[in-house]
């Protein structure tokens, strides 16, 4: 028993940093829930991953600029990501050109130029710090950050939610109707940026978008109504990040890639034996539709 | 009233409809018939204020422009979203409850009854992307019942669509013009033209025709549509009358 308690509470009860980490964990998990979800559902998963390369430039500028800053590392972020998107947007808005292939093409130039700006102005342990996070270094002020993030993300999806179903549904009706999906849709790519944002504190821009993703993907071989999958991605994220601070505190493994590879378990789980459509339902169905 | 003065729409400077002219009167049941890329879609759009007109006038009078329901073709809504019957059909509140305020009990008997009405009774929690393509088109219907408007627009609503679901909201659609509404309806069946719409608009780039059904839907007609529809150039400029 004590052993237990000594593997799964112990180091949260005797390090304050495996408490900050835990708690960081848990205010990213509340803002990914909704933001992966939606991500999903928009066909954007793979948009996820791009926006979350974008914020690297800025954040090297707020680094150039201000030194380890956090405010100035995230504000930098925060613009990149909302430059990215905002051009991607546009090309697509004013060109034949996907949505898809307009962000791919501004994320290569806007991560190669953080990568470029990181090289050049700082050394490889900040390169490493900005790509992959350090949630077991988390200090008051990016705790704030992150709780403040979420609740805005939280506060936020409380007022759209209702419209963000209906552009994502149907944009047209909602067009039809008062014009405004597009105002949805920017509030949420804001949304998305910001998050992507706390993310990188903790996990870097290559993790951060794992503990968005993952968890979201695989909440929809459990459940199907939007709200539902909104709190098994919540859920499953902050188990993710509990599981992978323990693995990280146990054996000495990096901790934002015992996070992401956590949460990538999980969904092997949920695509394996979930009740909606996993690789076992689907071999029942064959079965019995043989028989 | 929606009056059309003149109007001409155009995607990147080239053309998709030209001078179109003419008034659809409150009431109405018309359909609008054409060869495909003829600008159908794009005239019924630009009433519904989803696209700009490039030159002329589209006028309403006697209504606004949140009296019109638009049903865009079925492949537009996202099949795979996880939405149930009874919340695609309470869509169709948008303009009573917007983003913010509640569903009414009242307004959920509606939306039951407006299943009912489509022939969908039980399906409320059914999720959307499950149904057959006849029954997501019932509840589309039952979306474009509960929104009460007095115009309505319909982009092609029985592509794919089997022939007992097809009549089925074909009753449908009698059923609004005899309550007064102003129903506008993209058809390719000049059968179900003949039979049920009083009034046609052939279009093929430009008016063709637009008038009672029996004057418009004759073979001279369609051979001037057809050809038309077959000599335009895609990469035209606009006219100079109107850029």
């Amino acid at each position: 028993m004590t052993g237990l308690y000594d593997m799964l509470i112990g180091p949260f009860a005797d390090f304050a940093f495996m408490r900050r980490a835990l708690v960081a964990c848990l205010a990213l998990s509340l803002g990914a829930g909704p933001i992966g979800v939606f991500l999903v559902l928009r066909r954007m998963s793979l948009i996820g991953d791009t926006m979350a390369h974008s914020v690297l430039p800025g954040a090297a500028l707020g680094f150039i600029f201000a030194g380890l800053s956090l405010p100035a590392m995230s504000l930098g972020g925060f613009l990149a990501g909302v430059l990215v998107a905002m051009a991607s947007g546009l090309v697509s808005r004013y060109t034949p050109q996907k949505e898809d292939a307009s962000f791919a093409a501004f994320f290569m130039i806007s991560l190669a130029f953080g990568v470029l700006l990181v090289s050049t102005h700082g050394t490889s342990v900040d390169l490493i710090h900005v790509l992959f996070g350090s949630i077991l270094g988390v200090d008051d002020q990016s705790l704030t950050l992150m709780a403040g993030i979420s609740t805005v993300t939280m506060l936020a999806f409380a007022a759209i939610y209702r419209g963000l179903i209906a552009d994502c549904f149907d944009r047209t009706f909602l067009a039809s109707l008062e014009g405004r999906g597009g105002i949805y849709h920017g509030i949420f790519l804001v949304l998305v940026v910001l998050n992507m944002v706390a993310g990188f504190q903790a996990l870097g821009t290559l993790m951060a978008v794992g503990l968005m993703m993952l968890p979201a993907i695989a909440a929809r071989f459990w459940v199907r109504q939007v709200w539902s999958l909104i709190f098994l991605a919540s859920a499953s994220a902050f188990v993710s990040g509990y599981c992978g601070l323990v693995l990280s505190y146990r054996f000495d493994w990096p901790s934002g890639p015992s996070i992401v590879l956590v949460a990538g378990l999980l969904y092997l789980v949920s695509l394996t034996i979930g009740p909606r459509d996993s690789l076992l339902i689907n071999v029942l169905r064959r079965r019995h539709l043989r028989s | 009233m929606i009056e059309l003065q003149d109007v001409t729409i155009a995607y990147d400077r080239h053309p998709a409809v030209h001078h179109v002219c003419g008034s659809f009167a409150p009431g109405s049941l018309t359909a609008v018939i054409g060869p495909n890329g003829a600008g159908k879609s794009s005239l019924l759009q630009a009433i519904a204020g989803l696209r700009r007109i490039s030159g002329g006038s589209l006028r309403l009078s006697g209504c606004r422009r949140a009296d019109i329901s638009y049903l865009p073709q079925l492949m537009v809504a996202d099949d795979g979203f996880p939405i149930s019957v009874m919340d695609v059909v309470q869509m169709g509140f948008w303009r009573r409850i917007g983003p913010f305020r509640p569903v009414t009990a009242a307004m959920r008997q509606a939306a039951v009854q407006a299943l009912s009405t489509v022939g969908l009774d039980g399906f409320d929690d059914r999720i959307f992307g499950h149904l057959s393509a006849g029954q997501r088109q019932r509840v589309l219907f039952a979306r474009v019942l509960v929104a009460d408007s007095r115009v309505i627009l319909l982009d092609e609503p029985f592509t794919a669509i089997d022939a007992r679901t097809t009549k089925d909201l074909l009753d449908l659609v009698a059923r609004w013009h005899g309550e007064g509404r102003t129903v506008i309806v993209i058809l390719h069946d000049f059968e179900q033209v003949r039979r049920v719409f009083p009034h046609s608009l052939l279009l093929a780039r430009e008016l063709i025709a637009w008038g009672p059904t029996a004057e418009v839907l004759t073979a001279e007609n369609l051979l001037a549509a057809r050809a038309m529809s077959e000599a335009w150039d895609n990469e035209a400029d606009l006219c100079r009358g109107a850029a």
